[in-house]
């Protein structure tokens, strides 16, 4: 994205309130702050890369050693939801984009409104999270020992229940490993997420009071860079936990 | 014999002086560059000390073979000396084919040591001087970690796995066993002895120790009770639901999915509690497992009497007849120790 | 006062009835320090409670060394010693070690050494500090009501299942705290990245720059691991979950992986900056530049990459295949030679050159000496074929303690002793923190050399009663502590003493050259009066104007 820096116009009609136009401080130049926030934003992102990393390694490492188990476990798990919520969250990063560039084009009603759409789309999401949730908290698929429920797995295809026990007669056991990781995994990204809602809503707030336009929507960029990041790990996340096993329903 | 204040570890095993060797050489070499750069630190202290206060140093002048020297000399001693330090350690982890394997059982907070004989012993053990040692160590809670200083040798514990190491003792003594891993409360006390005798005199503790069943024996009497023989028998041919096992241990087994493994501790206990982990081709999947239903000693048992099973046709453990009649769903048959067959297992 | 440590009194610098302004003036009240955006004023916070950290691991520590004098457990029962080893181990590795250098010293230096008015995101600096003292009060919270008794290590399923006491409020403490170090490691890299001053160009930053740099990369890469380990130990054990449980199918192992994949590199988060602080030492109390600048730059880049990939050296014994123990032990010596290299080359900088003997160089050489030893000793016991005997013993105690504490805390106080003058404006008394010096080089070595015997003789690590025939290095060491102790007191007192009694000490007391001496002592707000302008590297004493200033100075002194 590709900002066409306009003359400075904090001369004209900018109050004393719409002190962004000077760098803050200790910066030089509006420049050197865009630069510096842009990179202190990507490097964020590798923390994060990292913090998920850990993650990813923790259900290689389990795949790889229960493989059936973990088939199964993903077998129960409603990919028609997950397959929409990957739908809602890659629309809302292109609402996001949006939002962006309507901030360059000086759009403010535009970027109010994808901001709004944004939000809307991510609470869908979590929505959706919830309702899933609540299917494996009334299925007892829930791990651990979690408000006196202890984790209950039972395949309903005595078939295929079979024939996973046939191959890993510890399943059920192994099978609760991938709902650890998985509400981990899930959950770690919902909180993201929330945060990410939380802040979209103080950017909403201010691109009310006009604070962007299309010399400044640095904030709005770098939402928009961790909003797009939280989408690339569901994007992991999906193939990962849902479409593991052979679905039989 | 110990002194009051000690400045080394007695040596008593065959590769401890292989060890010191390596440490005193290491040391030495430290203690080399060490006094090479203090000793420089100091000549330059004193030499180039400021006598003016507005003196500056010389410029410097480029010396990138100064540079090459420093970073080629430390790489090349500490490649020979990783080296060296990796053929003691393989020396120190790869057991000689005539060790005599021992087992120990890591808990909160005691080391339970079982002898191939069947004596039992709690933070102590008594082996013979000159005979390679193989110690199997599991854990029934955390991490533990099997360490005699006097042997140079040390493994952990892991709960969930085994895992081994060896020692020939050279001198008869008493040395510590210690738990090197952090486990808790009684860390500290989860100490012992490792009583080093001559043969006679470790003959003649055997002979008067509560002896029990031997490893082996005590395994045969479970390989019975739980019904392995019912499957697992000897004689081949009818019925034969589950492989032979004589000859197995050790030997490559050929797995259903086409894959070989070595049938190895791990895998004997691997098939023993998911036996479907790595099923051996030819055969139904008809094992239970025995999860939750053995003990990690038992478990040992079980495996020290795969072991004694030599090749085919030298059993020396019964296993032969009283097999339930053809045609018994195959999960009842296992899961029913109540035809234990005839076979007494041998002395 | 003892006047041959410290400087003449420098050029340009009446005693005066009006204050020159500068950052500890320019404001006053407790909300001007609380709200403060300014990276100096946040460096002077994060001392404060850096050095409250201390002083409780340290009191750990003496408590730990009292236990150990006699072989019995007779001052305390085991469950209290396991706990106050842990809280010695967490509040030192934690609280102290990994934020020490970075927070303090780097947030007043790095972007006074290029030549920027703050850090990019100072808000987020003052958060950092924030986020600090709440992990902390986790921690202490869980301290008081109890402790934890798990080790610094944190090894399943101990922590996860076995251990009763205060896991989970620790383990949040050390993750908040992760934040902390993640953000202030940000923010030097944007920082260095985004804002050195014109003319300053990579090659003509300062090495403690380079070294800080080198460490934040490893923060940013490592911490995030630590963090998601953390909160699957807290979530296994709040929720019985059986990752790390080899009862529910758990591998524990995983668990060492995943943790030794943070904190080997957490050492490097420890020494690496303690490396670039001894550089500039070194420099400036022999007046030369460093030896081999570029090497020593790129060795420090070198040791956060090569330290990515040695963890599986923790687990020689753990169970790991002796291939991969074979590559992590051959891969860990690699990353010795970087560390081997800095120090002939710190070495090679004193040749010819102009050497004083103040503190902060006292401190440097001890460093050197020191770290010498430690490096040496982890490539033995990185050396297959002795690690399994000295696993786990004090051999390790002794040899990380010469690291960390040997190196660096030394190079953390000399650091200190270098930049004071700077930070306050004040001189502290000469002979007492010479004596210091000398007290901490001999209390440590004191301390911390017989338990490389004791460790080669077997005695395991974290033993609260030991077989009798380890007494008497016991002993020594106990008696090493203690002269270690009062070399750590005195400094404490002498630079509080300094804050108001110290004599002033001018702009440059020691005659040193970079950015940071060329603005006044204490430095105003924004660092400079006007943006400098770099024009050659770091460290040229050998030019004109130097010598005309020293030589001005001395004339001065002379009068």
């Amino acid at each position: 994205m590709s900002s066409t820096p306009l003359v400075d116009r904090h001369e004209h009609g900018h109050g004393g309130a719409h002190g962004h136009r000077h760098p803050a401080h200790q910066f030089d130049s509006m420049e050197q702050q865009k630069e510096s926030s842009t990179l202190g934003m990507w490097l964020f992102l590798v923390t994060e890369i990292m913090f998920f990393g850990g993650l990813f390694t923790a259900y290689m490492v389990y795949r790889h050693m229960y493989p059936v188990a973990f088939a199964v476990a993903s077998s129960t798990l409603n990919v028609t939801w997950g397959a929409i919520n990957t739908g809602v969250l890659i629309c809302s990063s292109l609402t996001m984009a949006l939002a962006i560039r309507s901030a360059q084009i000086n759009w403010r009603k535009g970027s109010m409104l994808f901001l709004v759409l944004t939000m809307l789309l991510g609470g869908a999401f979590l929505g959706i999270k919830a309702i899933e949730y609540h299917d494996k908290f009334v299925e007892n698929h829930v791990p651990g020992n979690v408000l006196n429920q202890p984790f209950d797995f039972v395949l309903e295809n005595a078939h295929e229940a079979a024939a996973a026990a046939r191959v890993d007669p510890l399943y059920q056991r192994h099978a609760e490993i991938f709902f650890s990781l998985y509400f981990i995994m899930t959950g770690l990204h919902a909180t993201h997420m929330i945060i990410g809602l939380g802040v979209l809503a103080v950017l909403l707030f201010y691109t009310k009071r006009g604070k962007f336009d299309s010399e400044y929507y640095n904030p709005l960029e770098m939402t928009g860079l961790y909003w797009h990041f939280v989408d690339i790990v569901w994007i992991f996340l999906f193939p990962l936990l849902y479409l593991l096993g052979a679905h039989t329903h | 014999m110990k002194s009051t204040f000690p400045l080394f570890p007695d040596s008593a095993s065959s590769l401890s002086s292989h060890v010191d060797a390596l440490y005193i050489i290491w040391a030495l070499v430290s203690v080399f560059f060490t006094i090479l750069i203090a000793g420089l630190i100091v000549f330059f202290m004193a030499r180039y000390r400021r006598s003016d206060p507005e003196q500056v140093g010389v410029e410097e002048r480029a010396a990138v073979w100064l540079e090459i020297l420093w970073s080629a000399v430390p790489l090349a001693v500490m490649l020979a000396m990783f080296a060296w330090g990796t053929r003691v350690f393989f020396q120190l982890y790869r057991p000689p084919v005539d060790a005599v394997e021992y087992t120990a059982i890591g808990k909160q907070w005691m080391w339970k040591v079982q002898h191939p004989e069947g004596q039992r012993e709690i933070n102590a053990l008594h082996i013979p001087v000159g005979q390679a040692i193989k110690v199997k160590l599991a854990s029934e809670d955390v991490i533990h970690s099997f360490y005699i200083p006097a042997f140079r040798i040390k493994q952990d514990a892991v709960p969930g796995r085994y895992t081994s190491l060896w020692f020939k003792a050279t001198k008869p003594g008493v040395y510590h066993l210690f738990c090197a891993e952090y486990c808790g409360t009684e860390h500290s006390r989860m100490i012992g002895s490792v009583y080093v005798m001559e043969p006679r005199d470790y003959e003649s503790w055997l002979a008067g120790g509560s002896g029990g069943k031997s490893m082996v024996a005590s395994g045969a009497d479970l390989f019975t009770s739980l019904a392995c023989v019912s499957c697992h028998r000897a004689s081949p041919g009818i019925n034969q639901r589950g492989p032979n096992l004589e000859g197995v241990y050790n030997s490559q087994v050929k797995l259903a999915d086409g894959r070989t493994v070595t049938a190895d501790d791990n895998y004997v206990r691997e098939s023993i509690l998911n036996p479907f982990a790595k099923m051996v081709a030819g055969y139904d999947p008809v094992m239970p497992t025995f999860q939750g239903q053995v003990t990690e000693e038992q478990l040992t048992q079980l495996i020290a009497y795969v072991r004694s099973l030599g090749p085919i046709g030298s059993a020396p453990a019964g296993g032969t007849g009283g097999t339930p009649a053809a045609g018994t769903a195959p999960s009842t048959a296992a899961n029913t120790p109540q035809t234990p067959g005839p076979a007494a297992p041998q002395k | 006062m003892d006047t041959t440590a410290v400087a003449r009194a420098p050029l340009g610098t009446p005693e005066t009835a009006y204050e020159r302004p500068s950052y500890l003036n320019s404001e006053y009240g407790w909300k001007s320090w609380l709200f403060t955006l300014d990276h100096k004023r946040i460096a002077l916070l994060y001392l404060i409670s850096v050095t409250f950290f201390f002083a409780l691991g340290g009191t750990f520590a003496a408590i730990i060394r009292l236990e150990l004098l006699t072989p019995e457990g007779d001052l305390m029962g085991p469950d209290t010693y396991n706990r106050v080893f842990t809280m010695h181990g967490i509040i030192m590795v934690f609280f102290f070690l990994i934020p020490a250098i970075p927070a303090v010293l780097g947030n007043f230096l790095v972007p006074i050494m290029i030549g920027a008015k703050d850090l990019a995101m100072p808000r987020l600096n003052l958060a950092s500090w924030y986020v600090y003292n709440l992990g902390g009060l986790f921690t202490l919270w869980a301290i008081v009501n109890g402790g934890v008794d798990t080790g610094w290590t944190f090894y399943t399923p101990f922590s996860t299942t076995y251990s009763n006491t205060y896991v989970v409020p620790t383990a949040i403490g050390i993750f908040v705290t992760g934040f902390s170090t993640i953000f202030t490691a940000l923010n030097f890299i944007v920082t260095i990245h985004r804002m050195r001053a014109p003319g300053l160009s990579w090659f003509r930053l300062p090495l403690f720059i380079w070294s800080t740099y080198a460490t934040s990369i490893i923060i940013m890469l490592g911490t995030p691991v630590i963090a998601i380990t953390i909160l699957l130990v807290a979530a296994e054990r709040v929720f019985g979950l059986g990752i790390f449980n080899p009862k529910l199918g758990g591998d524990p192992v995983l668990f060492e992986h995943l943790f030794w994949f943070y904190s080997h590199p957490a050492v490097y988060i420890m020494i690496l900056p303690a490396m670039g602080v001894v550089s500039e030492l070194i420099a400036a109390f022999a007046r030369k530049k460093v030896f081999g600048y570029r090497i020593v730059a790129f060795a420090s880049v070198a040791i956060a990459v090569l330290g990515f990939l040695v963890w599986g050296h923790h687990l020689f014994v753990a169970g790991e295949s002796a291939y991969s123990a074979t590559v992590f032990s051959v891969l860990s010596m690699l990353v010795a030679v970087p560390s081997a290299v800095k120090v002939f080359n710190w070495t090679a900088t004193l040749y010819e050159g102009s050497i004083s003997y103040q503190t902060p160089m006292l401190y440097a050489l001890g460093f050197i000496g020191l770290f010498t030893i430690g490096g040496l000793t982890g490539v033995m016991v990185a050396t297959l074929g002795i690690d399994p005997h000295v696993h786990d013993t004090y051999f390790i105690v002794a040899h990380f303690h010469y690291i960390m504490v040997g190196g660096t805390i030394m190079a953390y106080l000399g650091g200190l002793h270098y930049w004071w003058p700077k930070m306050t404006g004040r001189l502290y008394p000469g002979f007492a923190s010479k004596l210091s010096a000398l007290l901490v080089f001999v209390g440590f070595n004191l301390t911390f050399f017989p338990q490389f015997i004791l460790g080669y003789m077997g005695m395991p690590r974290r033993y609260w009663s030991y077989p009798p025939e380890f007494q008497v290095l016991n002993v020594l060491s106990t008696a090493g502590a203690t002269i270690l102790g009062v070399g750590y007191v005195l400094p404490i007192c002498y630079f509080a003493w300094s804050l108001k009694y110290g004599a002033k000490s001018g702009d440059n007391p020691w005659g040193a050259v970079g950015l940071e001496w060329d603005t006044p002592s204490p430095p105003p707000t924004e660092n400079f009066y006007t943006t400098p302008v770099v024009t050659h590297g770091p460290y040229e004493y050998t030019r004109e104007e130097v010598h005309n200033r020293l030589t001005q100075e001395k004339e001065a002194s002379l009068v």
